[in-house]
C-alpha cells in the first residue's frame, strides 16, 4: 500500500526495510513471527469466510440437496452449471437484465459521482471564490443528516417530477458522494502544486484546459480511489432503488435477488433458493475481483481518510 | 451506509484537517485573487447537491408540519406530528432497539477491529497480507447478499442453525426468536464492518513514524508497552471517526431487518427500527407527513450524538 499511488503524506513512513536483520534479542520493528498469534487470528479468517464458503458450496447444490444435506458439505449431485444456466435463464433471463441495470447504475451513478467529486474537490482545494466557506459549511452541515432520512422526501419529490420508476431515480441521488468530494479535496491539496497552475496560466491556458491536460493526470490515483468507493456504494445500493422502483425490469441485482428470495414466502410460494444462492454468488464476483485488483487504491483512500484527522 | 456515513465522518474531521493545512496554505492558494473561476469546477456538484440533499431536507421539514385527514384534506398542524411522535410507543421501542445495538454491538465490533488491526500491525503474524484482505473482504460483498447468506445460515430449514439443532436434538439455536434476534442482527453488522474498521485503524497505525519505535526500543520498551504508549494514542482520532460512522450506521439500521422480516415473522415488526417504521409509514400506510417527521427527528438525534462524540473525542486528544 505504500506505493506511488498516494502522495508521500498519505503514508509518511513505511517501516524500515530489513536493515536490522542481525540477531537482536528483541525488536519492535522486526519482531519474531508468532505461530500462536497467527493461529489465534485464524479465528477471524474463519469468521470472515464462513458465509462465503457456505455460499460457494451451496451454489453447487440442487434445491432438494439444500434441504437434505449439511450446509458445509457438498450435495448428492454437483449442479453448479445447471444452477448458473438456470439462474441466467429463469423468467426470460431477468437476472441478466438486472445485472445490466446494476452496470448502468454503476457506470452513470458512480461515474458521475467521481467526475463531480473530482471537479469540486479540485475547485475547493485550488481556488478561492466567493461563497467558498459557505460551500464547505453547507456540505459539512448537511452531511450530518443520515442519508436514509432523505429517502422518503426524495421519493415524494421525484414522484412529482415524474422520475420515480425510471433509472434516473436511482442514478441522480447516486451522483452525490460527500466522502468522494472530501477525498478529492485532500488529494488535490497534496498532489497539485499551485506553481504548476500559475505557470499554465502565464502560458495562457484556460482553467478548463489546464484541468483536463495537466491536473487530471496528477489527480489520477485519487480519482481511481473515489471511483472505487462510489462503485461499491452503487453496486450495493438497496434502500434507494427499493423505494424508487416498482417495475422489476429496472431493478438492480440487490432488489431482484431479494425479490426472488421472498418468492418462497406467502401464498403461491415458489421457492427458488438455488437460484437466489447462485445469483448471489454471481453478483459478488465482479465487485470482489475489482477490490482485489485495485487493493492499493482503496487502502490509500482509507489511509488518506485517517491521516487527515 | 458506506458512502454517506463515511462522508459524514470525513466531514467531521475536515475542520481539523483544514486547520492543519493552514501552514501550507500560502503554497496552496497563494496570493490568488478571489475570483469566480472556482465555481466552474464546484457548480456541478453544488447543483446536484441542492437537488438531492437540500431540497428533500427542506421538503421533509415542510411535510412534517402538515397532516392529511380524511375530512378536510391536508392541513397545517404546526408541531403536532412531533408531539405525537414523542408520545408514540412504537417509535421509542424501535429507538431503544437501535440504541441497544449502538451500546453493545458497536463496542464489540470496534474492539474486534482494533485487535485485528494491532495484530496485523504487530508484524508478528505469518501471511499478514492474507489476513488483511480476507478480513476486509466482507465489506465488498453487497449488504443484501450478506444478509441473505446469514439469513440462510440462521434458518431452521437448512443452514447452520438447523444442523446444530439436529445434532443436539433440540431446537436450541433459534436466531429468529425474540430473545436472539438482536444478537443475530448485530452479528451480521459486525461481520460486514469489522474489516472496514480494521483497515481504518490499520491505516492510522501505519502513519506512526518509525523514529518513535526506534526510540521506544532504545528505552527498552516491550510489546504491550509499545502498544499502550505509542499505538493506542495514535489510534484515538480514528476511533472517533469509526465511532461516528457506527453511530450513523446503527441509527439508520434498515436493510437487515427489512430483508429478514419475512423469515422472522412476528419478531421483526413493522416498527422494529425507526427507519423501518418510517419506511412502513410512508409506503404501506401512505402517512407521508408522519414518516417525514420520523426521518427529521432521527436525523436530528443522529447529528447531535455524532457531534457530541466528535467533540468529546477531540477534546481528549487536545489534552
Amino acid at each position: 500500500m505504500s506505493t506511488a499511488t498516494a502522495p508521500r503524506t498519505i503514508n509518511p513512513k513505511v517501516r524500515k526495510p530489513r536493515a536490522a536483520k542481525e540477531a537482536k534479542p528483541f525488536s519492535v520493528l522486526e519482531p519474531k513471527k508468532s505461530a500462536t498469534r497467527t493461529i489465534l487470528m485464524v479465528v477471524f479468517l474463519v469468521y470472515s469466510l464462513l458465509p462465503i464458503a457456505w455460499l460457494l458450496i451451496s451454489a453447487t447444490k440442487t434445491q432438494p440437496d439444500l434441504f437434505a444435506t449439511f450446509g458445509f458439505s457438498f450435495g448428492n449431485t454437483f449442479s453448479l452449471w445447471d444452477n448458473i444456466t438456470g439462474t441466467l435463464s429463469y423468467n426470460d433471463g431477468i437476472f441478466l437484465r438486472w445485472f445490466g441495470n446494476t452496470l448502468l447504475y454503476v457506470l452513470l451513478g458512480a461515474g458521475g459521482a467521481t467526475i463531480l467529486s473530482a471537479l469540486a474537490g479540485y475547485g475547493l482545494a485550488k481556488y478561492r471564490f466567493p461563497g467558498r466557506n459557505a460551500y464547505f459549511a453547507v456540505i459539512l452541515g448537511a452531511i450530518a443528516v443520515p442519508g436514509t432520512a432523505l429517502a422518503v422526501p426524495t421519493f415524494l419529490l421525484f414522484s412529482q417530477l415524474g422520475l420515480t420508476n425510471t433509472p434516473w431515480a436511482v442514478i441522480i441521488p447516486s451522483l452525490i458522494s460527500p466522502f468522494g468530494l472530501y477525498l478529492m479535496w485532500v488529494f488535490a491539496n497534496e498532489a497539485v502544486p499551485t506553481e504548476l497552475l500559475e505557470a499554465a496560466r502565464i502560458d495562457g491556458a484556460s482553467e478548463m484546459r489546464t484541468f483536463f491536460s495537466i491536473t487530471i493526470k496528477l489527480l489520477a490515483p485519487g480519482i481511481v480511489t473515489v471511483a472505487l468507493f462510489a462503485i461499491v456504494a452503487t453496486w450495493n445500493n438497496y434502500f434507494l432503488p427499493l423505494i424508487m422502483l416498482t417495475d422489476p425490469k429496472w431493478f438492480p441485482l440487490t432488489i431482484g435477488l431479494n425479490q426472488w428470495n421472498s418468492q418462497a414466502q406467502g401464498v403461491g410460494a415458489d421457492p427458488i433458493f438455488n437460484f437466489v444462492i447462485t445469483g448471489s454468488l454471481l453478483a459478488i464476483i465482479p465487485i470482489v475481483v475489482i477490490f482485489l485488483f485495485l487493493q492499493r487504491y482503496w487502502q490509500s483512500g482509507l489511509a488518506a481518510g485517517s491521516v487527515k484527522q | 451506509m458506506s458512502a454517506t456515513a463515511a462522508g459524514s465522518a470525513a466531514g467531521s474531521v475536515t475542520n481539523r484537517a483544514a486547520k492543519r493545512a493552514r501552514p501550507s496554505e500560502p503554497n496552496a492558494i497563494r496570493k490568488q485573487k478571489r475570483s469566480w473561476g472556482g465555481w466552474i469546477f464546484t457548480a456541478p456538484f453544488a447543483i446536484v447537491f441542492v437537488l438531492v440533499f437540500i431540497t428533500p431536507l427542506l421538503y421533509a421539514a415542510y411535510l412534517s408540519l402538515f397532516q392529511t385527514r380524511l375530512i378536510g384534506g391536508t392541513v397545517f398542524v404546526g408541531l403536532d406530528n412531533y408531539v405525537n411522535l414523542l408520545q408514540d410507543p412504537a417509535f421509542w421501542e424501535g429507538f431503544r432497539r437501535v440504541l441497544l445495538l449502538l451500546l453493545i454491538q458497536v463496542p464489540i465490533m470496534l474492539g474486534l477491529s482494533m485487535i485485528a488491526a494491532l495484530a496485523i500491525d504487530s508484524a508478528r503474524l505469518y501471511m499478514t497480507g492474507v489476513f488483511r484482505i480476507i478480513i476486509f473482504l466482507p465489506y465488498a460483498i453487497p449488504g443484501v447478499v450478506a444478509i441473505l447468506m446469514w439469513g440462510f445460515l440462521y434458518s431452521n430449514n437448512f443452514g447452520l442453525a438447523a444442523s446444530i439443532n439436529e445434532w443436539i436434538g433440540h431446537n436450541v439455536v433459534l436466531p429468529f426468536s425474540p430473545q436472539w434476534i438482536m444478537v443475530s442482527l448485530g452479528n451480521i453488522v459486525t461481520w460486514q464492518f469489522v474489516g472496514y474498521n480494521m483497515l481504518i485503524f490499520y491505516s492510522a497505525l501505519k502513519t506512526i513514524p518509525t523514529d518513535l519505535y526506534e526510540a521506544a526500543e532504545i528505552d527498552g520498551a516491550r510489546g504491550w508497552q509499545v502498544t499502550r504508549a505509542i499505538k493506542l494514542p495514535a489510534l484515538r482520532g480514528s476511533i472517533v471517526i469509526a465511532t461516528v460512522f457506527s453511530i450513523i450506521g446503527s441509527f439508520q439500521h434498515f436493510t437487515e431487518p427489512s430483508i429478514l422480516q419475512p423469515l422472522a415473522q412476528g419478531t421483526i415488526t413493522s416498527s422494529f427500527t425507526p427507519n423501518l417504521y418510517a419506511y412502513t409509514l410512508a409506503f404501506q400506510g401512505r402517512q407521508f407527513n408522519y414518516s417525514a417527521t420520523v426521518a427529521i427527528v432521527m436525523g436530528i438525534i443522529t447529528a447531535i450524538i455524532a457531534y457530541v462524540v466528535q467533540l468529546r473525542g477531540t477534546r481528549k486528544e487536545d489534552r
